[in-house]
């Protein structure tokens, strides 16, 4: 066995015999997320490396620990790109990270084709148990039902079933044509402006709002782009600009994400109304990912959230001794416990992180 | 697989009958046996009961009762499962959903259907129609299997590669857990809090929870679509082709492979135009807007050509379109009528050994002495040999089935997958053995313990016991052949 696994298994297998609750991190680019981290730290950056990339197969194979900016720098060599378009908040973002997080980007909700979040990319993954068992499941190719899709389980589950190893990643090629639209108008009409082109056949790879202005990212074919920026209308950002732009909200490097404010996610059905409150906010993902700078008791953003269909994470800054994530019900968390106690019996890997208690 | 004699249960089907309205519950064996297999009429099995509840209270009645008696359930949508998935249990209650049949609400701007389980494929995008919007995967059985038959199989079609599966477009299910407990899974927002246990529930077959409502996302039709017939002159330049398309960095709306074989087959059936000369047929769709399509149409044009394209044919119009797709989307029909019986798999493999992939049955048929056949969904490398059998001789069967499980392996060691849409089931799960380590298995086992501890929701699926999987390492030769005849596969 290689010797980066080797230490890995032996740490787990240490921790599982002396009951040492493990913290599983990267370069630790996102342990502002989550619950607050806990227990040894669990270095995975050894254990890195491409296992596979082949781009005629739309599927990228990489080690935990592999810099995610090497994998994108591998891709766009090849005019492919990660379609969820993975924030890194950190130089030394690692594939573990990223697929643990499940944090997905700006091209999340784009239109049309595939959606892109983290867990609709995954086809594979290598998983280092509870029971220090390295176990695989799902495979590297598009299609692929044989057995339980645990490998998709794995996105977003920050830790709490194990170390993940490797995963194998679809990628899709990069589109030819880009252009971003701007144009001024007040939340609601953008809400809805988002919600009707969403059900046209428009290009569109992302959008955003902030203080009166709606912003619009159009990919795809060139003769597509054309004549959905004809459709939509607005003022063209210059080339150089928009990438500038949508990777400053991508990395929370924009205006809006400076200062101590405690940041909020709000996730919603992409038709909800304004959220309200006297708070600085902006929205991308059609209306269905909105942000929201405040110190308001997370009882009152959860209740409101909640009323318009969906949870609010305190996704940055404040006080996460309370728990940042939106409770499940309680048959739900009857399935965490369950899932807890096969892949990680002794409670060892990032207890809490997710789930309050496990 | 022979019906294994069905254990009876009186006290619980008294209670059953106490909560089911009259023609509800069907227990005699000239009334279960129209339900003894699903599509895959290979493996049949009568069930005690056969339950048909048309409200929602009468669901969680039914498996309260039977957790209660610790009596299996096997949830069944229109039966139209390839892989045995909803074959009955001899001790257990066969729930058909097929009655909740209603499409609950369209929501046009939120671009969202709210359905329940029992509504077939087709009717969501005839709901969504009027709006311009679509339910994006198309099985091939469309007209007559369920959303919640899709979402337990995690069902593909012929579109998937551009617009994903069943789980890319599923927001939310909401069901029971086998004790009757609701839960509900994903939501209206673009994700949910703690595991995304939506995720794991879509094609895990009916075996971690009972579906009794999904909301599925819309998408809008596009403008136009437009496709390529190409012609090749052997079927490793055409899988060739294929690898060269995605190269290029193009995503076809529909990427679709006819071997001569099936050509020939589908041809008099369907009258599509194939070109009969041909080793290989790829169909290649491109939609968008009028523009978009044009430039891509061209673009995907140039790459055929280059890779060796003997004959070029662009859907003209509409009725052309559809007209070459009804040979590709007839096939299961026009297998039917070639031979008294077929059989079809489903391997996925990476593309680039499809070529490979086509040598190693091509040779498989002359060992096992029957005709296959290939259609495949070319762009996910999914497979779809139609093995021709006849059903009423033992021997061709016990062919078939060797022949199907031999396809399984090499999808196996050619780095793929033994199902890529249509699901594990009965059917290929002692492959399950050859693709999966004992320890993967067991976290398997433990994901089933996880939703239903007591393991009675359609038990024996998919996951392959121990001892299972050391019968079938011992009856595979030595050289990693599958041996036959003798080899029982169910
Ligand atoms: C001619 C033909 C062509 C086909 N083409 C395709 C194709 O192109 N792509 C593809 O992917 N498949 C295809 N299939 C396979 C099949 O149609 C799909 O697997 C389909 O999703 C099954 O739906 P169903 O309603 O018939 O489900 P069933 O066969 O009744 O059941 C399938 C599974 O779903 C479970 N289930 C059903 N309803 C519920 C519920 N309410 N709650 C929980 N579990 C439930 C059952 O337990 C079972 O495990 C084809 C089949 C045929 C016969």
């Amino acid at each position: 066995m290689d010797t980066a696994l080797q230490s890995l298994v032996d740490q787990v297998q240490a921790a599982v015999a002396s009951h040492t609750p493990l913290c599983i991190r990267g370069s630790g680019s996102k342990d502002f997320y989550g619950n607050l981290p806990q227990g040894q730290v669990l270095d995975v950056r050894h254990w890195q490396g491409i296992v596979d990339y082949d781009p005629s197969e739309l599927v990228i194979t990489a080690r935990a620990g592999t810099p995610l900016a090497l994998v994108e720098t591998m891709l766009s060599e090849q005019d492919q790109m990660l379609a969820f378009e993975p924030p890194h908040f950190g130089l030394a973002a690692t594939v573990g990270g990223c697929v643990a997080a499940g944090l997905a980007g700006p091209r999340r909700a784009s239109a049309g084709t595939t959606q892109g979040a983290v867990r609709d990319f995954v086809l594979g993954a290598r998983l280092l148990d509870g029971r220090a068992r390295q176990l695989r499941f799902g495979g590297t190719v598009i299609k692929n039902v044989a057995g339980y899709d645990v490998s998709r389980l794995l996105a977003g589950s920050l830790g709490i079933l194990g170390v993940i190893l490797e995963a194998s990643l679809k990628v899709l090629p990069r589109p030819r044509a880009e252009l971003t639209l701007q144009q001024d108008c007040d939340e609601a009409a953008a809400l809805l402006r988002c919600n009707q082109w969403g059900g046209q056949p428009l290009p569109l790879s992302a959008t955003h709002w902030h203080n009166g202005v709606l912003s619009v990212r159009l990919a795809g074919a060139e003769a597509a782009v054309r004549e959905a920026s004809a459709t939509l209308g607005g003022q063209p950002l210059p080339t150089a600009h928009a990438a500038q732009f949508w990777t400053a909200l991508r990395e929370q490097s924009a205006d809006f994400f400076a200062g101590d404010l405690p940041l909020w996610r709000v996730s919603v059905p992409s038709t909800a109304v304004p959220l309200g409150f006297d708070a600085p906010q902006c929205f991308e993902w059609g209306g269905a990912q909105r942000w929201l700078r405040s110190d308001l008791p997370a009882a009152q953003l959860r209740a409101r959230a909640n009323q318009l269909g969906g949870h609010a994470t305190l996704f940055r800054g404040g006080d996460r001794s309370a728990g940042v994530f939106t409770p499940v019900s309680s048959a739900v968390l009857r399935v965490h416990r369950g899932l807890k106690a096969e892949f990680d019996p002794t409670g060892i890997f990032n207890p809490g992180r997710l789930i309050q208690g496990l | 697989m022979h019906n294994a004699v069905v254990v009876q249960h009186p006290e619980l089907i008294a209670a059953l009958r106490a909560v089911l309205p009259a023609g509800a519950l069907l227990v005699e064996p000239e009334d279960t046996q129209p339900w003894e297999c699903d599509g895959l009429t290979l493996i049949r099995q009568r069930p005690m009961a056969v339950v048909l509840p048309d409200t929602e209270e009468q669901v969680v009645q039914v498996l309260q009762l039977c957790h209660a008696h610790g009596v299996p359930v096997v949830p069944r949508g229109a039966g139209t499962g390839l892989a045995g998935s909803a074959m009955p249990n001899a001790e257990g209650v066969l729930l058909a959903m097929a009655r909740f049949n209603r499409v609950l609400s369209v929501d046009a701007l939120a671009r969202t259907a709210t359905v329940q389980p029992g509504v077939r494929n087709l009717a969501v995008s005839d709901a969504a129609a009027p709006y311009g919007l679509y339910y994006a995967p198309d099985p091939s059985s469309q007209i007559a299997c369920t959303i919640g038959g899709n979402v337990a199989e995690n069902s593909g079609g012929v579109h998937c590669l551009k617009y994903g599966l069943t789980l890319h477009n599923v927001m939310r299910v909401r069901g029971w857990l086998v004790d009757g407990t609701p839960i509900e899974f994903g939501g209206l927002a673009l994700d949910a809090p703690g595991l995304d246990l939506l995720a794991v529930m879509i094609g895990s077959e009916g075996m971690l929870a009972v579906i009794a409502e999904v909301t599925v996302r819309l998408v809008p039709k596009p403008q136009l679509a437009r496709c390529i017939m190409a012609s090749f002159a052997d079927v490793g330049q055409a899988g060739d082709a294929v690898a060269a398309l995605i190269a290029a960095g193009i995503i076809p709306a529909g990427l679709e492979m006819l071997d001569q074989a099936a050509s020939r087959l589908v041809e008099p059936f369907a009258n599509a135009g194939y070109d009969l000369d041909a080793a290989a047929v790829l169909l290649c769709e491109s939609d968008g807007t009028p523009a978009e399509v044009a430039e891509e149409i061209e673009r995907m044009c140039s790459v055929l050509r280059a890779a060796g394209a003997t004959r070029l044919q662009v859907s003209a119009d509409e009725t052309e379109r559809l007209r070459f797709w009804a040979g590709r989307k007839n096939a299961f029909p026009a297998a039917g009528r070639a031979a008294p019986a077929y059989y079809c798999t489903d391997g996925t493999i990476p593309r680039k050994h499809i070529g490979t992939m086509l040598k190693a049955i091509a040779a498989m048929e002359l060992r096992f002495g029957l005709a296959c056949p290939n259609v495949f969904h070319a762009g996910d490398g999914n497979l779809h040999p139609l093995v021709l059998f006849d059903d009423s001789d033992p021997d061709s069967v016990a062919r078939a089935e060797a022949f199907g499980a031999e396809i399984l392996e090499e999808s196996v060691r050619l780095g793929g997958t033994i199902t890529g849409e249509h699901g594990v089931g009965m059917e290929k799960i002692n492959q399950m053995c050859s693709q999966f380590d004992a320890d993967s298995l067991e976290a398997f086992r433990g994901v089933k313990r996880a939703f239903d501890p007591a393991g009675t929701l359609n038990p024996g699926k998919v996951v392959p016991s121990l001892h299972r999987c050391a019968e079938y390492g011992r009856q595979r030769v030595s050289a990693g052949r599958v041996a036959f005849p003798e080899l029982p596969r169910f």
